[in-house]
């Protein structure tokens, strides 16, 4: 009984952490900020920046395996390869409010520009 | 080497939010022993240093000044990429060594296990031996698997899951429980108390196995790109003060006088100012032919000088140049995604929780309502559940071919712009085929005289020649040229006038001269009785007839036509062989059209289209439902081109107008069209068996990993051939990604 208890409320977290759970610390980033790119993560992942100005974000990449090496941002149409231990600059648009996801190949690390 | 001067340095500077801090940086590096000088660049933040100190003292101060500053290295595409396989190899190494440390142990406990003892724990010294096991593999954990554990740690406090979360829970999961059983076998049921040691540290062998020979396959996808960046010259061989200097590419000038001799490559793009020479374009256009160039010429980065040795003044330097501009291209679009790829992006977005929850599911079935030792298989359904459904096959399915497809396509010339012109063009049903420049030559010749009341030949082209050379039609330049081709001066003509779709109207010596279409004998009362007919017999031969009158008298019919390119019949075979509809476009009148049209094969065609109207003739057909390709070769093709669903412009070599069209056809031969249809065919279905085979995967696994088969037949799936399956999933992926390198497009 114990168990199964346990179990549901294991489900129950498991929804709300990965799926309902809408984190609020965005990090305000200019272009002087650069996204770590290491262990599985973007760090910081959720990046605030300003509407309808011409920015620029930087990653840095730290980790080797091959899906790192590519970051993405689809709705952008931009892909770019990150080059190992050294900065990389993306310059973006001037761009409407919304969310921007961007993710590595196979979508093991996710971010999202929040465009306000 | 001189090490007594320093070229000037660039470093990028990091941290630099505002304008204020530029003078604080430049104060920094300028205080440096050594600096000459230091001048920032806010826009893009870098600063340029002059002077002889380190590139490290220089790093040094501005971080004193509490910013980052990292040297940015003129490295070529080259470097780059070498930069990029020695990571790989680096990355290559350690994961088979983790493959290795953990395999070391894993098998002998398997083989323990299988053959030779039972894995159970009941005695106080059976205790003590797997407890000594369950360090080793914690140990194991720690080495091979640090990397897992780490990112599933770091996604999970981001609210992010991914394979490393799977792998880290369910080999977690094995190794806690099996650690349980150790610590306190009292609990366990007699026949419960079974230790999954090995499982873990096979689960973790395999699994950096699979990564390996996964970094290993992926080196491959990127072949087409590699072999482009190999044409780069190294070096250049410049004039500068009379003298030939041999310089890095990098740093050759614009405007430089650039030689090469027999046998070296082009190193920039330029234009020949001395001397004639055949260039083997085919690396990049997929021309086999060589291609004659002489004074005037241009010549690309890339190819290849044959016979002679020629001088050309540099037009596009660095990253300006052609072959450059294509590499960042093909780079681009071979990241891009086809819309294909989208549903798997949308499922693995939620795949992984999901997967948690079934974990859950599944082992709560197990323990609820399955037979004794319940919670054994709880734990081996839930563990296998977790480390077979990994998403990453699912995640590589669609990338992997865009790579090897986009690359494929660029090795024969053709640029593809992004996934989507790829996945469109594999659906194309009607294709429009503008006439001039794309099924022809685009270089129309004179090709019969037919006098009527004129003396000669001679009299006929040189009139109609001093009449043309005022004109800007390509029909004009052909009669000058061919007027010049046999030394035939044209005659002075005055009061030149052009009527719209009819001809030209001019004087000469006092009388009327008029050279056009039957439409403009017509109106100026010009008989051309029974001649008629002969015009029309030039015309059904695909030839343009045009009458030259002088003083109210017809003098001659003069035909010119453009050539058809040699392979165009068959190209266009190709094209009708895969089921596209092909329809010809042209603003010559109708029975040219027809002439040529029933030439080359092509049952459909559209006449006397203005240039401006060949975009509604796209739109007519997309009403139609046909998925629409539009084929031209140039900027007045350039609103069709952007209407169509697949604009695929055709760009001879040299002047590729790569970044504007859908799809860029580098070599002028159809057959280019109808490789980049036959290659974005075979992409698409490479990507659609990599998803069908990572669903698949899933689909089939999960429920068995679940024991769905166990009720009837008894069978429940061993955690360490789910993780071998796991393993094993994506590298078929990216093998049959790379089989897509092997495809021909056939020519017949
Ligand atoms: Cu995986």
């Amino acid at each position: 009984m114990l168990i199964n208890l346990l179990c549901i409320a294991l489900i129950g977290f498991i929804i709300w952490w990965f799926w309902l759970y809408k984190p609020s610390n965005e990090t305000k980033v200019d272009a002087s900020t650069s996204i770590l790119v290491k262990d599985g993560v973007y760090s910081p992942a959720r990046i605030k920046i300003a509407a309808n100005t011409p920015t620029e974000i930087t990653f840095l990449r730290q980790d080797k395996s091959g899906c790192s090496a590519t970051v993405l941002l689809p709705d952008l149409e931009i892909s770019q390869d990150l080059a190992l231990d050294k900065p990389t600059t993306i310059a973006l648009p001037a761009l409407e409010k919304g969310e921007y996801p961007f993710h590595c190949q196979m979508q093991m690390y996710k971010g999202v520009l929040i465009v306000e | 080497m001189d090490h007594t001067t320093h070229s000037p340095m660039q470093l990028n500077i990091l941290g630099a939010g505002c304008a204020s801090c530029v003078g604080k940086i430049e104060k920094a590096i300028n205080s440096v022993q050594g600096v000459d000088s230091a001048e920032m660049n806010f826009a893009d933040r870098t600063v340029l240093v002059t002077g002889k100190a380190s590139a490290e003292l220089i790093i040094k101060a501005v971080e004193s000044a509490g910013y980052n500053a990292t040297q940015i290295q003129a490295e070529s595409a080259e470097d780059a990429m070498n930069e990029k396989e020695q990571a790989d190899l680096q990355h290559y190494k350690s994961l088979l060594r983790h493959t290795f440390i953990a395999l070391s142990v894993g098998i002998p406990l398997m083989i323990y296990g299988l053959f030779i003892g039972e894995m159970t724990v009941s005695t106080l010294s059976e205790q003590v031996v797997w407890g000594l096991v369950g360090v080793m593999t914690l140990a194991i954990m720690l080495i091979s698997g640090r990397h897992f554990y780490i990112g599933a740690w770091k996604s999970f406090l981001n609210h992010n899951a991914n394979m490393d979360t799977l792998i880290a829970l369910g080999t977690g999961t094995a190794w806690v429980y099996s650690m349980l059983i150790v610590a306190f076998p009292q609990l366990f049921p007699e026949m419960a108390r079974h230790v999954y040691f090995e499982a873990t540290a096979m689960i973790i062998g395999l699994i950096n196995l699979g990564l390996a020979l996964e970094v290993k396959a992926r080196g491959k996808t990127s072949e087409a790109i590699k072999r482009l960046i190999g044409l780069q010259a190294k070096t250049a061989r410049v004039i500068r003060d009379g003298k030939d200097l041999d310089i890095d590419i990098a740093h050759v000038l614009l405007n430089d006088h650039v030689r090469v001799r027999p046998g070296e490559k082009i190193p920039v793009d330029g234009v020949v100012i001395e001397g004639n020479s055949t260039i083997d374009e085919s690396m990049l256009t997929g021309e086999p032919m060589p291609v004659e160039k002489v004074l005037g010429d241009d010549v690309v980065t890339g190819t290849l000088n044959k016979s002679g040795s020629i001088i050309f003044k540099a037009t596009r330097v660095g990253k300006d140049t052609a072959l450059a501009r294509i590499i960042s291209m093909v780079k681009r679009a071979q990241n891009s995604k086809p819309p294909i790829g989208r549903l798997a992006d949308v499922i693995a977005a939620y795949f992984v929780p999901a997967i948690m929850i079934i974990a859950i599911v599944s082992a709560m079935v197990w323990f609820n309502f399955g037979p004794e030792p319940s919670s054994v298989f709880a734990i081996v359904s839930a563990t296998t559940v977790l480390i077979i459904a990994c998403p990453c096959a699912l995640g590589l399915a669609t990338p992997m071919s865009v790579m090897v497809g986009v690359g494929k396509a660029a090795e024969s010339g053709v640029l593809i712009r992004n996934g989507e012109a790829l996945q469109t063009a594999s659906k194309i049903t009607a294709m429009i085929l503008d006439k001039t420049g794309t099924i022809t030559e685009g270089k129309p010749q004179v090709t019969d005289i037919i006098l009527v009341n004129a003396d000669s030949e001679e009299q006929v082209l040189a009139l109609s020649a001093g009449i043309e050379s005022h004109s800007e039609h390509p029909l004009a330049q052909a009669i000058v040229e061919s007027a010049h081709a046999r030394g035939i001066d044209a005659i002075n003509t005055e009061h030149f006038t052009a009527i719209s779709g009819k001809g030209v109207e001019a004087e000469v010596d006092g009388q009327i001269l008029l050279f056009g279409n039957k439409k403009l004998m017509q109106d100026k009362h010009i008989d051309i009785g029974l001649h008629e007919a002969k015009a029309q017999i030039l015309a059904e031969e695909a030839k343009t007839p045009m009458y030259l009158a002088l003083a109210g008298k017809l003098l001659a019919i003069i035909a010119v036509s453009d050539p058809i390119k040699p392979d165009s019949i068959e190209a266009i075979a190709r094209l009708k062989r895969s089921g596209i509809k092909v329809i010809m476009l042209t603003g010559d009148n109708k029975a040219t059209a027809a002439a040529v049209a029933k030439k080359v094969g092509i049952d459909d065609f559209f006449a006397e289209v203005m240039p401006e109207d060949k975009a509604n003739k796209v739109a007519e057909l997309q009403q139609q439902n046909e998925v629409v390709g539009m084929t031209g070769d140039g900027i007045n093709d350039a609103p069709a081109l952007a209407l169509a669903d697949v604009g695929f412009a055709i760009g001879t070599g040299t002047d590729v107008a790569i970044e504007s069209a859908d799809i860029t056809l580098m070599r002028g031969s159809l057959h280019g069209l109808a490789d980049a249809i036959a290659i974005s065919k075979a992409t698409l279905r490479n990507i659609k068996q990599n998803l069908f085979g990572a669903f698949i995967y899933n689909v089939a696994g999960i429920p068995l990993a679940a024991g769905v088969l166990f009720p009837v037949f008894g069978i429940l799936l061993n955690p360490v051939i789910a993780g071998a399956a796991m393993a094993f999933s994506s590298l078929t992926v990216v093998s049959n990604a790379n089989r897509l390198r092997l495809f021909k497009a056939k020519e017949h």
